[in-house]
C-alpha cells in the first residue's frame, strides 16, 4: 500500500465513519443479539436464558401465529397486485395528454404522505359500520345490508386493502416517471406498423418499464409483509375473531405486551426468510419478462 | 400520438373517479372537524356544516339539535313540576278550565277542543295525561299548545335553557345557515390535554432528524463517492445490503440495548440513529455526488482545498436538490413514525403528535368524531403544506427511489 493509499483509506474512512458506527450499533449488533435471543428465554428484565430451538418450536403449535401469518399472506395477496394494477393505471392515465395533470398527480400523491395514525382516523370514521360515509353511500345505491367493515371479521382485511389503496400514490408518481422516460420514437415506430393502443401498451410501454414494475413489486412485499401501524390502530388487539392480527403486530404484542421477547425474535427472523424468500421466487418467475434497456 | 376524443373523455372520467376516490376522505374529515358533535351523527351525512336558529322574541336564537324532538300530532304539555314536554293528542284526556266543575271529562282530540287552541302559546285548556295502558288518574297538566304535526310538516320541540322551559316551533320556522365551527380545534387540543407538548417534541425530533440525516448521510455520501479508497465498493455493497434487513429483526436488541442505556421514557432512541448516516440516504446522495465530475476535485485539492471544504463549498452547493429530498423524507418519516414513539416513549406526557392522537383515539373510544377530526386535520395540515410548497422535490424524490433502484 502506497503512501497516498493509505492516506486516502485513512480519509475515506473518516468520511464514512457516521455509517460504520450506526452499522456496528444499530445493525451489527442487534442482528448478532437477535439471533441469539431466538435461541432464549427473554423477557428484558433479567438475562437471557439459553433454551434452543424452543421458540421456533413453540411457533410450529402457536394457533395465533399461524392465523396472524395466514391474515398478512391474505392481506398481501389482496392488496400487493390490486395496488401496482391500480398505480399503474392511474400512471398511464396521468401519462395521457391531459389537462390539469399536476392538479390530478396532486390529488393521487397526496394521501401517500398522510400520517399513517391520522389516515387510519378518517378511515374508520368513513368506514364506521351505521354513521360511515361509505355505508350510507352503499345504503343509497340500495343496499340492505352494507358490511360492518370494522366488526364483521370477512371485512376487516379488505378495509384495511381499501385503505392501503387509497396511499398507493407513492407507486403511481414512480410509475409515472419511468413512462414519461419511455422514447417517443417507439410508439411512432409501433404506429407506423398499425400497433392498435393495446399493443402499443403490451408490447413497448409494459417492457420499457418492467424494471420499475419489478422494483414496485419487489417494495411491496417487504412492505406489505411488515404491515404494522394501520392494522395497529384500526384494530388495536386484532380486532375481531382476531381477524386483523397481523405478523408485525403480533411479533409487537409478544415482545412489548407479553414479555416474550425471545419468541418474538424467532418471529422476526422468520419474517426475514419468508421477504427473502419471497423476493427470490419473485425475481425468478419475473427474470424472464424484466427487459433492461441499458 | 393521436388520441381519439373517446379515448381522451374516457381518461377524464376515470380520473375524476379516481380523483374523487382520493380527495373524499380528506374532505370529508375536515367537513366533519367542522360539525358540532350531533351532526357528525346525521343521517343521511351531511357536507357542511351548519347552524340551526328560530325566531324568537325578534332576535335569531340558535338550537342544537340535542336540545330538540321532532313530533308527532300531540300537545305540548306542562306537568305541575313546570317541566314542559309533549304528549300524544290521544293519551290527555281534556278538561275546560272555565267550567271545572263539574268537569266534563273527554278523550281529547284537536279538532274538538274548544276554544280551539292556537300555535301561540297559551294556558287555556287544561288536562290529564295518562300514558296509554297505564291506569289511575294519571297527572294534572296545562296544554300550552297544540301542535298539528304531520308527516310532511313536521314541527319541533325546542327545549330552551335546562330549565325547562319548551315551545314548539314549525321545522319550516328553523333557519339553516353554513357555520363552521373552528372553535372544534381548540377543543380538540384541549381534549388531548398535552398537544402543545407532543406538537413541541414532534417538532424537535424532526429538527434534529433533518439536521443529523443530512449532516451524516453527505459526508458518507462523500467517502463512498468522491473519495477512492481500498474496498470502499465492498463496503458500500454491505451498506446497501443492510437496506434488506426488516425493522422486527433488529427491534428487541435496540430497545434492550436503549433501556440498558437508560434511554427508555426519553427521546434519544429516536433522534440519535439518525446522525449515523441511514443506507437509504446514503445511496440517494451518492447518485448524485457520482455525477459531479471529478476534475472540480482535482483542481481544488490542487489548489490545497481540504476534503472537508470540498464538500462544503463544492460538492453540496451542486447537490441542493438532493439534500432538500433527504431532509423533506426525514421530516416526513418522523413526523408520521408511529412505532418508534410507541416503542420508546412510556409516559403519556412525553408523546409525539401520531402516539398522542392514537392515545386520544382509544381514549375517547369513537365517540367524539368532530374532536378526532378535527386532531387528525391538525396532524395532517402541515404535511400538506409542505407538499404544496416543495412539491417539485417530493415528485423529484419520489422519482429517483424508483428509477435508480
Amino acid at each position: 500500500m502506497t503512501s497516498l493509499e493509505r492516506h486516502n483509506l485513512r480519509l475515506g474512512l473518516l468520511f464514512v465513519s457516521p455509517w460504520i458506527l450506526g452499522f456496528l450499533v444499530f445493525t451489527l449488533y442487534p442482528v448478532a443479539a437477535s439471533i441469539f435471543f431466538s435461541f432464549c428465554d427473554y423477557d428484558v428484565l433479567s438475562a437471557p436464558v439459553w433454551v434452543g430451538g424452543m421458540n421456533y418450536r413453540d411457533m410450529l403449535t402457536d394457533q395465533v401465529f399461524w392465523k396472524s401469518l395466514y391474515n398478512t399472506l391474505f392481506f398481501s395477496v389482496l392488496a400487493l397486485p390490486l395496488g401496482l394494477i391500480l398505480a399503474l393505471l392511474l400512471a398511464i392515465l396521468l401519462n395521457q395528454p391531459v389537462r390539469c395533470r399536476g392538479a390530478f398527480r396532486a390529488i393521487f400523491f397526496l394521501p401517500s404522505l398522510v400520517p399513517m395514525v391520522a389516515g387510519a382516523m378518517v378511515w374508520l370514521w368513513i368506514l364506521n359500520g351505521k354513521l360511515g360515509l361509505l355505508n350510507q353511500f352503499l345504503a343509497t345505491l340500495g343496499m340492505q345490508h352494507p358490511p360492518q367493515w370494522l366488526s364483521d371479521p370477512i371485512w376487516t382485511k379488505p378495509s384495511l386493502v381499501l385503505m392501503g389503496l387509497w396511499g398507493v400514490g407513492n407507486t403511481v408518481v414512480i410509475y409515472l416517471a419511468s413512462l414519461q422516460d419511455v422514447p417517443q420514437s417507439l410508439y411512432e415506430a409501433a404506429e407506423i406498423d398499425g400497433a392498435s393502443a393495446w399493443t402499443r401498451l403490451r408490447h413497448v410501454t409494459l417492457p420499457m418499464i418492467s424494471p420499475v414494475i419489478y422494483f414496485n413489486l419487489i417494495m411491496g412485499i417487504i412492505g406489505t409483509l411488515q404491515t404494522f401501524a394501520s392494522a395497529y390502530v384500526m384494530f388495536n388487539g386484532g380486532g375481531p375473531n382476531r381477524s386483523a392480527l397481523f405478523y408485525a403486530v403480533y411479533l409487537y404484542q409478544n415482545a412489548f405486551e407479553f414479555r416474550q421477547m425471545g419468541y418474538a425474535c424467532a418471529m422476526a427472523w422468520l419474517l426475514f426468510l419468508l421477504i427473502l424468500g419471497l423476493t427470490w421466487l419473485a425475481t425468478r418467475l419475473t427474470q424472464k419478462h424484466v427487459f433492461y434497456s441499458t | 400520438m393521436k388520441t381519439s376524443a373517446a379515448t381522451k373523455f374516457t381518461a377524464y372520467v376515470l380520473l375524476l373517479v379516481g380523483a374523487v376516490f382520493f380527495v373524499l376522505p380528506l374532505l370529508w374529515m375536515f367537513s366533519t372537524a367542522l360539525k358540532p358533535v350531533e351532526q357528525t351523527m346525521s343521517l343521511p351525512p351531511q357536507w357542511l356544516p351548519r347552524a340551526y336558529e328560530i325566531e324568537r322574541d325578534g332576535r335569531r336564537v340558535e338550537v342544537r339539535r340535542s336540545d330538540t324532538q321532532i313530533l308527532t300530532p300531540s300537545l305540548l304539555a306542562r306537568a305541575e313540576n313546570g317541566a314542559a314536554f309533549a304528549v300524544p293528542v290521544c293519551e290527555v284526556t281534556m278538561a275546560r278550565a272555565s267550567n271545572a266543575s263539574p268537569r266534563a271529562e273527554r278523550p281529547g282530540r284537536l279538532d274538538s277542543l274548544s276554544p280551539p287552541i292556537s300555535s301561540e302559546p297559551s294556558e287555556a285548556a287544561f288536562g290529564r295525561w295518562r300514558p296509554s295502558g297505564s291506569s289511575g288518574p294519571g297527572t294534572a297538566v296545562t296544554v300550552l299548545q297544540a301542535i298539528p304535526a304531520a308527516a310532511d310538516k313536521p314541527w319541533v320541540l325546542v327545549y330552551e335553557g335546562k330549565g325547562g322551559t319548551a315551545f314548539a316551533v314549525p321545522v319550516s320556522g328553523i333557519h339553516a345557515r353554513i357555520a363552521p365551527r373552528w372553535e372544534n380545534f381548540g377543543g380538540a387540543i384541549r381534549a388531548m390535554r398535552y398537544f402543545p407538548r407532543y406538537l413541541a417534541n414532534t417538532l424537535l425530533l424532526c429538527i434534529l432528524n433533518v439536521i443529523g440525516a443530512v449532516t451524516s448521510s453527505a459526508l458518507a455520501a462523500y467517502g463512498f463517492s468522491r473519495i477512492d479508497w481500498r474496498w470502499r465498493d465492498r463496503v458500500f455493497l454491505v451498506a446497501m445490503a443492510t437496506m434488506m434487513i426488516p425493522f422486527p429483526v433488529v427491534m428487541v436488541p435496540l430497545y434492550s440495548l436503549f433501556r440498558a442505556l437508560g434511554w427508555i421514557g426519553t427521546l434519544k432512541p429516536l433522534w440519535v440513529g439518525s446522525f449515523c448516516a441511514g443506507a437509504f440516504n446514503v445511496f440517494l446522495l451518492r447518485q448524485f455526488f457520482r455525477t459531479i465530475p471529478q476534475d472540480l476535485s482535482e483542481a481544488a485539492r490542487i489548489d490545497g482545498c481540504s476534503e472537508f471544504r470540498i464538500l462544503w463549498q463544492i460538492i453540496l452547493p451542486l447537490c441542493r436538490p438532493a439534500l432538500v429530498v433527504v431532509g423533506l423524507f426525514t421530516f416526513l418519516g418522523t413526523w408520521n413514525d408511529f412505532l418508534g414513539p410507541l416503542l420508546y416513549l412510556t409516559d403519556q406526557k412525553d408523546f409525539t403528535l401520531a402516539l398522542g392522537l392514537q392515545c386520544y383515539q382509544s381514549q375517547s373510544g369513537g365517540t367524539e368524531w368532530h374532536y378526532l377530526m378535527a386532531a387528525s386535520t391538525l396532524v395532517i395540515m402541515p404535511v400538506i403544506v409542505l407538499f404544496l410548497l416543495a412539491q417539485r422535490s417530493f415528485i423529484e424524490g419520489i422519482s429517483m427511489t424508483g428509477l435508480k433502484g
